[in-house]
């Protein structure tokens, strides 16, 4: 039972990190009808860009992240949009696509041939070490993982929810004509979702790496739960992203434990199937109409 | 008319070039064919289907395993490579369903993740794929009581396969099946309301060009003769579906172009090792943005322009 217990905990932990990947995803998505294949990749660039502060320039921690924050939401926030997106948005979705793709084949070379192919330790943020709770034990890291990640994702939520500037994100993700007839500014709520989705991307990094190691093809694994989380949730929902994340988050660790460790990295896929079988537009998506 | 000899005097070069190669020449000479195998399948699923497929790798290697287990238990070839197509267009429908019926960018995701569990599966089942050690010595056919060990014999066999098999999608695609794809394609509500079963069409589509990776494969273990993991990996499915892409994703011949391009060139670019893949990838993202028709789009870009002026 203890076992059953520490199991869920602990893959509670790693699905909120791929909630958050997934969240900015689905923000992509629903703001500027963007699918980002290179998600992953971006928590891959955070990491590196962080652990580049840190070791040339030799910036504690929690500088390396806030300087990582301003580079990445000025590159693949803001650079990805201007450069990309904007200019590939009105072909439709596949040219977008394949784009993305090769962004995210180009930063992963990028990183193996001019850095390095090796994979990098990186320091946690939290102290290692277990809290015992009535025969229960989890790490201090799974513990602060959940609890940041909690935090940030509700801080999101009330920020869309309860403030100005997100209500009208959420009005121009919804309809963007009619957000632009209310006078909302739609580029720059657009612009908005980027630089979040690249800050969210910079947050995941800080909490992935010391698990996974820094290594250029870290973000394909990332990437591909991000998208079935947010798929698994349903595509249009925010809320939907986390409860996806971390549905497979502790399926994964259920069945690396009971199954077998090597098929961990399927079981996203398995859940996706599964749900697109019985209810495609989401655990708590709702049904998109489609115009011709 | 014109087009037809240029064509066959193009195929006929091709066919002589081994000739005057090295052996390692008439290898890539004949895994070009093997690999324009799979991105002809892919086409048709990605160019006249629209389908995103991201798993063409998998269904690659799925059809090297099987040609691979079953040529070493002394299976005749001509069996195997049937099997391994009608293997291979059985798994597209099983994984191509689900997807499917919801959303097409949905294929992209269930073959993505459909390719990670296929390596996965041919990572760890070692008692039957050998694991990472992989299969080797599987021996090539013999047709007709010729051997086709040689590089040459090879090449030319396989090079008369997949001349077939392109026939074969040609005629396909000129059949009523071929423009109920390119329909559903260009507008899938427009298509469903004058009779074309949207859902039925596109599985069918996205599972042929799996058995055309099948065939592919079956192909690439006779020639290799050795199977591992490694080249199923998903990141070899992105190449194949660049391939189609930097062609010309629909025009028929655009695979031959994109193949030299993820085949021929990083042999020839070899010293720039992982640079040659990162410029590569860039390469794609600038092409989406100036040309998103493809490399075999330039001649009509060129005459738009000039009629325009």
């Amino acid at each position: 039972m203890a076992e059953l217990l520490q199991l869920i905990v602990s893959g509670t932990a790693a699905g909120a990190i791929y909630a958050l990947a997934a969240l900015g995803f689905t923000l992509l998505w629903q703001a500027s009808g963007t699918i980002n294949f290179a998600q992953g990749d971006f928590v891959m660039v955070a990491a590196f860009v962080m652990l580049w502060f840190m070791k040339l320039a030799g910036a504690p921690l929690w500088l390396a992240f806030l300087l990582t924050c301003i580079v990445a939401m000025l590159l693949l926030g803001a650079g990805f949009k201007y450069a990309i997106v904007n200019p590939l948005i009105r072909h439709g979705v596949i040219p977008l696509v394949i784009a993305t793709l090769g962004l995210s084949l180009g930063l992963k070379q990028v990183v193996k041939a001019g850095y390095s192919a090796e994979a990098f330790p990186f320091p946690s943020l939290f102290p290692a070490g277990q809290l015992t709770l009535a025969g229960v034990s989890v790490s201090y890291a799974d513990v602060g993982t959940l609890l940041l990640a909690g935090l940030i994702v509700i801080g999101l939520q009330a920020f869309l929810n309860r403030t100005v500037t997100g209500r009208a994100m959420q009005a121009v993700a919804q309809n963007t004509d009619a957000a632009r007839v209310l006078g909302i500014d739609v580029n720059r709520m657009v612009l908005y979702t980027f630089l979040i989705n690249a800050a969210l991307a910079t947050v995941a990094a800080l909490l992935v790496t010391p698990a996974y190691l820094a290594k250029f093809d870290m973000g394909d694994s990332i990437g591909l739960k991000a998208f079935f989380a947010a798929i698994i949730g349903g595509f249009n929902q925010t809320r939907g992203a986390l409860l996806g994340g971390v549905l497979i988050g502790v399926l994964e660790n259920l069945v690396g434990f009971y199954v077998s460790p090597a098929y961990k990295e399927g079981v996203a896929l398995m859940l996706f199937l599964v749900v697109i079988l019985v209810r495609p537009e989401g655990l708590l998506g709702k049904a998109e109409e489609r115009k011709v | 008319m014109k087009k037809a000899v240029a064509l066959v005097v193009a195929v006929a070069a091709f066919a002589a070039l081994p000739l005057a190669l090295k052996t390692y020449g008439g290898y890539l000479c004949t895994l070009f064919c093997v690999v324009l195998m799979a991105t002809f399948g892919l086409n048709l699923t990605v160019g006249y289907a629209g389908q995103m497929s991201l798993g063409q790798a998998a269904f690659y290697g799925i059809g090297a395993y099987i040609a691979a287990i079953a040529l070493k238990a002394g299976v005749s070839f001509f069996i195997v490579l049937p099997t391994a197509g009608l293997a291979c267009f059985a798994v597209g429908l099983v994984i191509g369903f689900p997807a499917l019926r919801v959303q097409h960018h949905y294929l992209a995701f269930a073959t993505l993740g459909f390719n990670v569990l296929a390596f996965l599966v041919m990572r760890n089942e070692e008692k039957i794929t050998g694991g990472t050690f992989g299969i080797s010595g599987i021996p090539r056919p013999t047709l007709f009581g010729l051997s086709l060990d040689g590089v040459l014999p090879f090449f030319w066999f396989t090079l008369s396969f997949t001349i077939l098999l392109i026939a074969l999608l040609w005629w396909l695609l000129r059949s009523p099946w071929g423009r109920a794809f390119a329909a559903l394609r260009d507008n899938p509500i427009r298509a469903e309301s004058l009779g074309v079963n949207i859902t039925a069409y596109t599985l069918l589509a996205f599972a042929i060009g799996a058995a055309c990776a099948g065939f592919a494969g079956v192909f690439f273990a006779a020639l290799v003769q050795f199977v591992e993991p490694a080249p199923f990996h998903f990141s070899a499915s992105l190449l194949m579906l660049l391939a189609v892409i930097v062609g010309g994703s629909g025009r028929f011949f655009g695979p031959v172009l994109g193949t030299v391009v993820i085949v021929l060139l990083p042999e020839w670019l070899r010293f720039m090792q992982n640079w040659y893949l990162a410029a590569f990838g860039f390469a794609i993202v600038a092409l989406m943005i100036w040309l998103p028709g493809g490399i075999l789009s330039i001649p009509e870009r060129l005459q738009l322009r000039k009629s325009t002026r």
